[in-house]
C-alpha cells in the first residue's frame, strides 16, 4: 500500500482498532440520548418479511472505526432471517470500488449500501445503480448529488466540534481568561475543517475562553504523540484540549504522560473502547469523548431492509424511510460512559 | 579521529595541506557540506530562540527535539549506508510498521521487554535479509525490490493488526519513555540514537566494511575487480538497514506505547531527504553519517519551531520544501568555492 492510499484509508479516521468478536456480540446500539429503551430495536420492526438481498461495499478497513463499520453491518444483517448480505472486499481504490459495485448491480441485489472511499468519485456508479432500479443507501461519505442515493445516513462532523466546544465551555465557565488548544486530525480532509469550524463556533458562546493553539496530526498514534509533545512544549499553561480522534489520542495521552502534565482537561473524539475505559477509570486528563458512532452501519442495514420491503421506519409516522439521517455526536463522560461502553471499538 | 602520519588522502591529492591557511585546512578535513549544514542548524536555532525564547531555549525542548529525532535518526543511519553503496531502501517505513506491530502483538507482550525487543529486531533483520537476497543475488533493482517490500510489509502489518492499535502494557518498556528513566538528563531513546550514530560513523569511516561500501557505490565493477565480493557486501548493507529499522521500531514502541500499522509513515522519504541534505550522494560513492544526523536534526528542529509558533500544516509543508531547497543550494555554493 502506498503512503497515499494509506492516508486515504484513514479518511474519517476515527479511533483505532476494531473488535471483531466483541462487537459482533453487542452491536446495534442506536446512540440517541432520548430513547434508551429503543437501543436494541432495529429501526424497521422485527417481523420477518419479504426476502431482501443487500449489497454492501465499503473502503478498506485499515482503521479501527472502519473495522467497526464492517462489523456493525455484518452482525446486524445476521439478525434478520429475511436478509442476505453480499459484502465486497473493502478497497480504497476508486476504480476497484466502482468495479465491485458494478458487480453487485449485475448480480441484481435488491438494495445497495455504499460507504465510498471517496464520495465524489463514486457518484457516477451510485447514479448507475439508481437508474438500474436498485435503491442506494449512502453511508457517511456523501455522494455529489442526491440523485445518486435514496437515503443518506452518516455522522455529524460539525456537531462533533460543536458539542466538544460546548462541553469544554461549560466546564470552564467560571474561569477567567481560560485557554484551550486543539489537536486536529488530517488537515487535508474536509471533515477535519468541519470539526474545527464547529468547535470554533461553539467557543464563540464563551467570551472568557480563547483558543491559543491548533496543530494537525494524521489520525495515527505516532503523529498524535509527536504533535502533542510539541503542543505541550509550546503551551506551558492551558485549561482544556480537544483532540479530534481517539486513535491519535492514544499517542497524545502518551505524550501528556511523558511530559508529566495533568493540569488540564482533555476531550476526545470518535468513541474508541480505550477512551471509554480511560474515562471510566478517571485517572488521566481524558474526561470525555464526542461520538462519531459506527453503529450507523447497522442502521444502514435496517434502512436497506425497510427499503427492500417497502416499509417505513418503526416509531415514525412516515410510510417511507427518510431521505437523510444525521447521527448525533453525543458527549460521553464519566456519568454516561457505561451506557456507551458496548459501542466502543478497538 | 585523526590519522597521525598523513592528512586524509583525498585532501592530500588535491592540495598539500601546508599551503592552505589554517582554517581552510581545517575546513577541508571536516567537510564543507557538514559545516554548511551546521550553519543551517545554527540559523534555525537562532530563529527558534528569537521567535520563542522561553519555550525553544529550554532543556525540555532540547530533550524533546532529540527524542523525536531518535526514531527517524536510527533509520537514516542505515539508509546512509545503503545510499552510499548506490542503492536505495524504500521499505524502511513499512519495515518499522511491521516490526512494531509484530513486536506488540498480544503473544509477544507475554514475553515482556526482551520478547518485544527481540521480535522487533528479528523482524527488521528478516525484512532486510529478503531485500538483500532479492537485490544482491536475485539481480533485482533496489528501487523495485524495496518497493515490493514496502507494499507487502505494510499489507502484512495491516493483516496482523486488523487495523487496530496494539497498546503496550509491558511496564518496563513504558517506563523507558518517561522522565524517571533519563540518564543525566538524556532520554534513553537519545542514548540509543547516539550509540547507533557512533557505531555507524566508525563502521563507515574506520573499517574495511565502510571502505567496501564506498567502493561498491563508486564503481561496482571496479570494486569487483579489486576483489570485493560485491553481492555479499550488498546483502550486508540491506541487512544493516533492516536492523536499524528494527531498532527504530523498538524506539517507536517506547515513544508511542503502541504498535500500529500506520507507524513509520513516509519514513523512507524523510530518511532519504536527510541523507541527501547531509551530503550523501544519491548516485553512491560518498556518504557521511555526521551529515545525515545533522540532516535529521535540521528537519526535527524545523518541525519544532513550527509547532512552537503554532504554524498550520499547509504553511509548514511549504516552508519545509523551501528550506530543503535552500539547504541544498547553500551546500552547492559552499562546496564549489572550495
Amino acid at each position: 500500500m502506498s503512503p497515499h492510499t494509506s492516508r486515504r484509508g484513514l479518511l474519517f479516521g476515527t479511533a483505532a482498532v476494531s473488535a471483531g468478536a466483541f462487537l459482533a456480540g453487542c452491536t446495534s446500539n442506536e446512540v440517541k440520548d432520548d430513547k434508551p429503551a429503543a437501543n436494541d430495536q432495529p429501526a424497521a420492526g422485527d417481523k420477518p418479511g419479504k426476502h431482501v438481498t443487500i449489497g454492501f461495499a465499503g473502503p478498506q478497513a485499515d482503521h479501527g472505526w472502519l473495522n467497526a463499520i464492517n462489523d456493525n453491518a455484518e452482525s446486524r444483517a445476521k439478525k434478520y432471517s429475511d436478509v442476505t448480505l453480499e459484502i465486497t472486499e473493502g478497497s480504497n481504490d476508486t476504480a476497484a470500488q466502482i468495479g465491485q459495485i458494478e458487480t453487485l448491480i449485475n448480480k441484481k441485489v435488491d438494495v445497495l449500501v455504499v460507504l465510498p472511499a471517496d464520495g465524489k468519485a463514486l457518484t457516477q456508479v451510485g447514479l448507475k445503480a439508481m437508474r438500474a432500479g436498485i435503491p442506494v443507501v449512502n453511508l457517511d461519505r456523501v455522494f455529489n448529488t442526491p440523485q445518486a442515493y435514496r437515503c443518506w445516513i452518516g455522522g455529524d462532523n460539525y456537531g462533533m466540534g460543536l458539542n466538544a466546544g460546548h462541553y469544554i465551555g461549560e466546564k470552564l465557565k467560571g474561569k477567567a481568561n481560560a485557554r484551550v488548544i486543539e489537536l486536529a486530525g488530517l488537515d487535508n480532509l474536509e471533515l477535519t475543517k468541519q470539526r474545527t469550524q464547529g468547535f470554533d463556533d461553539a467557543l464563540k458562546n464563551y467570551p472568557n475562553i480563547k483558543k491559543v493553539a491548533r496543530q494537525a496530526a494524521d489520525f495515527t498514534v505516532e503523529s498524535g504523540q509527536a504533535k502533542m509533545a510539541q503542543l505541550l512544549q509550546a503551551q506551558p499553561e492551558f485549561d482544556a484540549l480537544w483532540n479530534h480522534d481517539d486513535d491519535q489520542g492514544v499517542g497524545a495521552l502518551r505524550a501528556i504522560q511523558q511530559a508529566g502534565r495533568d493540569d488540564f482537561l482533555m476531550v476526545g473524539g470518535a468513541g474508541a473502547l480505550s477512551a471509554f475505559q480511560a474515562i471510566k477509570q478517571d485517572n488521566s486528563v481524558l474526561k470525555a469523548t464526542v461520538l462519531y458512532p459506527p453503529t450507523m452501519a447497522a442502521s444502514a442495514i435496517d434502512l436497506a431492509r425497510a427499503l427492500g420491503q417497502g416499509k417505513g421506519v418503526g416509531g415514525l409516522a412516515e410510510y417511507e424511510i427518510p431521505a437523510s439521517i444525521t447521527l448525533y455526536s453525543a458527549v460521553v463522560d464519566k456519568d454516561n460512559v457505561d451506557r456507551y461502553m458496548p459501542t466502543g471499538f478497538r | 579521529m585523526t590519522q597521525p602520519v598523513s592528512p586524509p588522502r583525498d585532501t592530500a591529492d588535491k592540495v598539500p595541506a601546508a599551503e592552505l591557511p589554517a582554517w581552510r585546512s581545517l575546513v577541508g578535513r571536516v567537510d564543507v557540506r557538514t559545516l554548511s549544514l551546521l550553519g543551517v542548524l545554527a540559523a534555525l536555532v537562532l530563529i527558534g530562540g528569537i521567535t520563542k525564547p522561553d519555550e525553544f531555549l529550554d532543556t525540555r525542548n532540547l530533550q524533546l527535539v532529540l527524542t523525536q529525532a531518535s526514531v527517524i535518526g536510527v533509520v537514516t543511519v542505515g539508509m546512509t549506508f545503503v545510499i552510499t553503496s548506490g542503492g536505495i531502501d524504500l521499505s524502511v517505513g513499512a519495515i518499522v510498521a511491521l516490526a512494531s506491530v509484530w513486536a506488540t502483538t498480544v503473544a509477544t507482550q507475554e514475553y515482556g521487554f526482551a520478547g518485544i525487543l527481540f521480535t522487533a529486531v528479528v523482524v527488521g533483520v528478516g525484512c532486510g535479509l529478503v531485500n538483500g537476497l532479492l537485490i544482491a543475488y536475485g539481480g533485482m533493482v533496489p528501487f523495485i525490490a524495496t518497493l515490493a517490500m514496502l507494499a507487502s510489509a505494510r499489507g502484512l502489518a495491516l493483516q496482523i493488526t486488523d487495523g487496530r492499535t496494539q497498546i503496550v502494557t509491558v511496564d518496563g518498556i513504558l517506563k523507558l519513555g518517561e522522565r524517571d528513566s533519563y540518564v543525566l538528563g538524556i532520554p534513553p531513546l537519545v542514548l540509543v540514537f547516539a550509540v547507533v550514530t557512533v557505531i555507524g560513523w566508525l563502521l563507515l569511516n574506520r573499517t574495511t566494511f565502510g571502505r567496501r561500501t564506498v567502493a561498491v557505490g563508486g564503481n561496482a565493477e571496479a570494486a569487483r575487480l579489486a576483489g570485493i565480493d560485491v553481492r555479499r557486501q550488498r546483502l550486508y548493507l540491506y541487512l544493516l538497514s533492516g536492523l536499524c529499522c528494527g531498532i527504530a521500531a523498538f524506539l517507536l514502541i517506547i515513544l508511542s506505547g503502541s504498535g500500529q500499522n500506520t507507524n513509520g509513515n513516509l519514513y523512507e522519504l524523510d530518511a532519504i531527504a536527510a541523507a541527501i541534505i547531509g551530503g550523501t550522494l544519491l548516485t553512491g560513492g560518498r556518504g557521511t553519517i555526521t551529515g545525515s544526523v545533522l540532516g535529521v536534526l535540521v528537519f526535527t528542529t524545523i518541525t519544532d519551531i513550527f509547532a512552537l509558533n503554532n504554524l498550520q500544516s499547509d504553511v509548514q509543508q511549504i516552508a519545509k520544501g523551501a528550506i530543503i531547497v535552500a539547504a541544498v543550494l547553500v551546500q552547492r555554493r559552499t562546496a564549489s568555492t572550495t
